[in-house]
């Protein structure tokens, strides 16, 4: 039996610094660790003693890439601790904002992180010889989810227009319509983008561990954005009972903070979210899904590049419909006033890779005391974990070369935005 | 000639920078031919240790991140610095005004007292080594991105601009953000953003760093003519300007 010796010191085409370790000698494993090396950031300590109405702006620098997802949860906990309610339009305008961002990321992930690996190329610039429609298809589908982000938030990254209460500037019904076309007109590439991953899916590793997946859920809805705290395990929590959901600890092998529910570990992201809310996404993200033979109770996590493509498919489709549904409507100017008084707020989205909890409390000048974020990528490094022991030993045979590269693949599989987990973490290896 | 070999590096920061150079979109593309891109961990897998070009994100907030970027000084000819964290220390900095072992206390609780869990000082890029180049920002504008990249290509010094926002403001015929009593930044913040914020009808919160000389006094009579305090600037200042720069 073969020896084998990982070690990947900062693994490429992910968000932030991850390192994989794996040691085995005549076919026994010795040590099979996923580590966390990221710079530490220390948000929760920052924000303490700055204004309410400053916390989206700072803690949407967690993530660049998830930046209105930390905007958004942060500015529905502030307006959860000061008991401010907003208008249907401000929610509906959100929530459209909301499905720029999982385009955006989803279409990233899948076009530019993942894909290189299935088609055996160290990125994606060496696709753009080998396959260059398909490269410069996914550039406009990713150009146009910026657009909308661009309308909706006053910029691509690091969102300007949420704010307690509101939106700052909302968008004119003019640009809405401009913005419905460009968005039905993304329908056909979209479904170009799938065929060619579909072309290739089939140097998908094939594995599956039993898994529990948590997301949000809420009646009659595929919801990314409101709703309760779901297991496909079965048990359910109002979101501000989300710290003990995430029941956050430190373990001796790895420093970084782990989660887990009703069980050792548990996974959130795309793959989760169909598991747990499947019977309702779109016709086409339907479809998408049915191409794959991605089917509820899935529990491969390569599979979630394959939910990922599903779910920008149902986005496309739902902002489509929003639109509508704000035009009949009408959309104009809101004004927004917010007296500050003193409270705790918990609040709850689901980024694109997975669901994420901000709380915060603020003294009766709206002056932030403290509070308490749980990402995503938090939730999912136990369960990388948990993946790699039974990865390793299942595929141990075919020598260290595909061992790394599967390994490499499962982490990304998770789109894993390391920086964001890190926020507070400083996490050291010897 | 041969094109120049250029790698970009990250440090403590979100990434986003990295993900404006992603949003160039085709132009990525004309850019990337006109170098030979060697390292870029986020979106390659693809590592170097010879480059002409060092393209750094993020600010530096450990002893051995302080090493890693004198290595890195020390392989590039020309070294950028891309975005706030990497230009001033950005929203980082917001940590150097508490005492560290009180940050970690706050964060970790009974845990903050491990070893492993020690930080140091926020330090902007140029805390540390020379910088040649910085895109301002948070995030940085791509498109001054591709413009000073252009530049070095082509053997020129990129001209970045030094006056305040409220110039490319008024270009854009906004209303100004103290007519609505907010405590607006853009007097004193260095422009090249294109007002992007109060474009979106939300204030400036400096994000670009000062203007190399801010005119303080002009901004005080403005925040008394709106019956605003220097503390509410003050606080203001906080967010992208800790610790640097001119203080009021």
């Amino acid at each position: 039996m073969s020896t084998i010796d990982i070690n990947v010191k900062h693994l490429t085409r992910v968000e932030g610094h991850g390192n994989i370790v794996v040691n085995a000698k005549e076919g026994k494993v010795e040590k099979v660790e996923w580590q966390v090396p990221e710079a530490p950031r220390f948000f929760e300590a920052m924000i303490r003693g700055r204004k309410y109405d400053d916390i989206q702006t700072i803690v949407s620098r967690i993530c660049g890439i998830c930046s209105i997802s930390h905007s958004l949860v942060a500015t529905k906990a502030v307006e959860d601790a000061l008991d401010i309610k907003v208008s249907e339009q401000t929610d509906m305008l959100r929530l459209l904002m909301h499905y720029s961002e999982q385009l955006q990321s989803h279409v990233l992930h899948v076009g530019y992180l993942v894909a290189p690996d299935l088609f055996g190329a160290p990125s994606v610039v060496p696709l753009v010889g080998v396959a260059p429609d398909a490269v410069k298809t996914i550039i406009g589908v990713h150009r146009v989810a910026n657009q909308m982000s661009e309308l909706l938030a006053g910029r691509v990254t690091h969102p300007i227009t949420l704010i307690p209460g509101g939106l700052s500037q909302v968008p004119t019904e003019k640009q809405l319509r401009e913005l419905q076309d460009l968005l039905k007109a993304q329908v056909a590439p979209l479904v170009a983008i799938v065929e060619v991953v579909l072309s290739v899916a089939a140097n998908l590793p094939a594995f599956e561990r039993d898994t529990e997946y948590v997301s949000l859920k809420k009646d009659g809805e595929y919801t990314f954005y409101h709703g309760d705290i779901a297991s496909t395990d079965g048990t359910t929590k109002p979101v501000s009972e989300w710290e003990s959901v995430a029941n956050e600890y430190v373990i001796e092998q790895s420093t970084a903070k782990w989660a887990k529910w009703n069980r050792d570990a548990y996974a959130v992201g795309a793959l989760a979210r169909f598991n747990n809310n499947a019977e309702l996404i779109s016709p086409l993200g339907k479809k998408v899904a049915d191409m794959f033979g991605l089917k509820k109770g899935c529990c491969s996590p390569f599979m979630n590049n394959v939910a990922q493509l599903a779910e920008a498919a149902h986005v496309v489709e739902h902002s489509i419909e929003l639109i509508d549904k704000l035009l009949t409507k009408g959309v104009k100017p809101e004004k927004v006033s917010v007296t500050p008084k003193a409270g705790k707020g918990h609040a709850a989205v689901e980024a694109p890779r997975g669901i994420l909890f901000h709380s915060y409390e603020f003294d009766k000048d709206g002056i932030c005391l403290g509070g308490n974020l749980c990402i995503p990528t938090n939730q999912n490094h136990a369960n990388i974990q948990k993946d790699f022991e039974k990865f390793v030993p299942q595929f141990m045979d075919q020598g260290e070369d595909v061992l790394r590269q599967g390994l490499e693949m499962l982490v990304r599989s998770y789109d894993p935005c390391i920086s964001c987990s890190t926020h507070y973490l400083d996490v050291k290896f010897v | 000639m041969a094109k120049p070999r250029v790698a970009i590096f990250d440090f403590a920061c979100c990434e986003g920078c990295q993900l404006q150079i992603v949003n160039l979109e085709e132009e990525i593309l004309d850019l990337i031919g006109g170098v030979d891109v060697v390292e870029w961990r986020e979106a390659m897998s693809e590592q170097s240790t010879e480059y002409d070009i060092a393209i750094i994100e993020g600010s530096i907030t450990r002893p051995e991140d302080e090493e890693k970027i004198k290595v890195i000084r020390e392989r590039a000819k020309i070294l950028i610095a891309i975005g706030a964290c990497a230009t001033t220390g950005g929203l980082n900095k917001l940590k150097n005004n508490f005492d560290l072992n009180e940050v970690r206390q706050c964060v970790y609780g009974e845990d903050g007292k491990m070893p492993h869990l020690s930080t140091a000082m926020t330090k902007a890029v140029d805390e540390v080594v020379k910088v040649d180049f910085k895109v301002h920002g948070c995030p940085m504008d791509n498109k001054e991105f591709a413009y000073i990249v252009r530049c070095l290509l082509m053997g020129k010094t990129p001209v970045i601009p030094d006056y305040p926002v409220c110039v490319e403001c008024k270009q854009k015929e906004n209303i100004c953000r103290w007519e609505y009593g907010e405590v607006c930044l853009g007097p004193i913040t260095r422009a090249g953003c294109g007002a992007k914020c109060p474009s979106a009808s939300y204030r400036c919160f400096g994000c670009r760093g000062y203007v190399d000389e801010p005119n303080v006094d002009a901004a005080k009579d403005v925040m008394s003519k709106y019956g605003l305090t220097v503390e509410d600037l003050r606080t203001r200042m906080v967010l992208f300007g800790s610790k640097q720069g001119p203080t009021i």
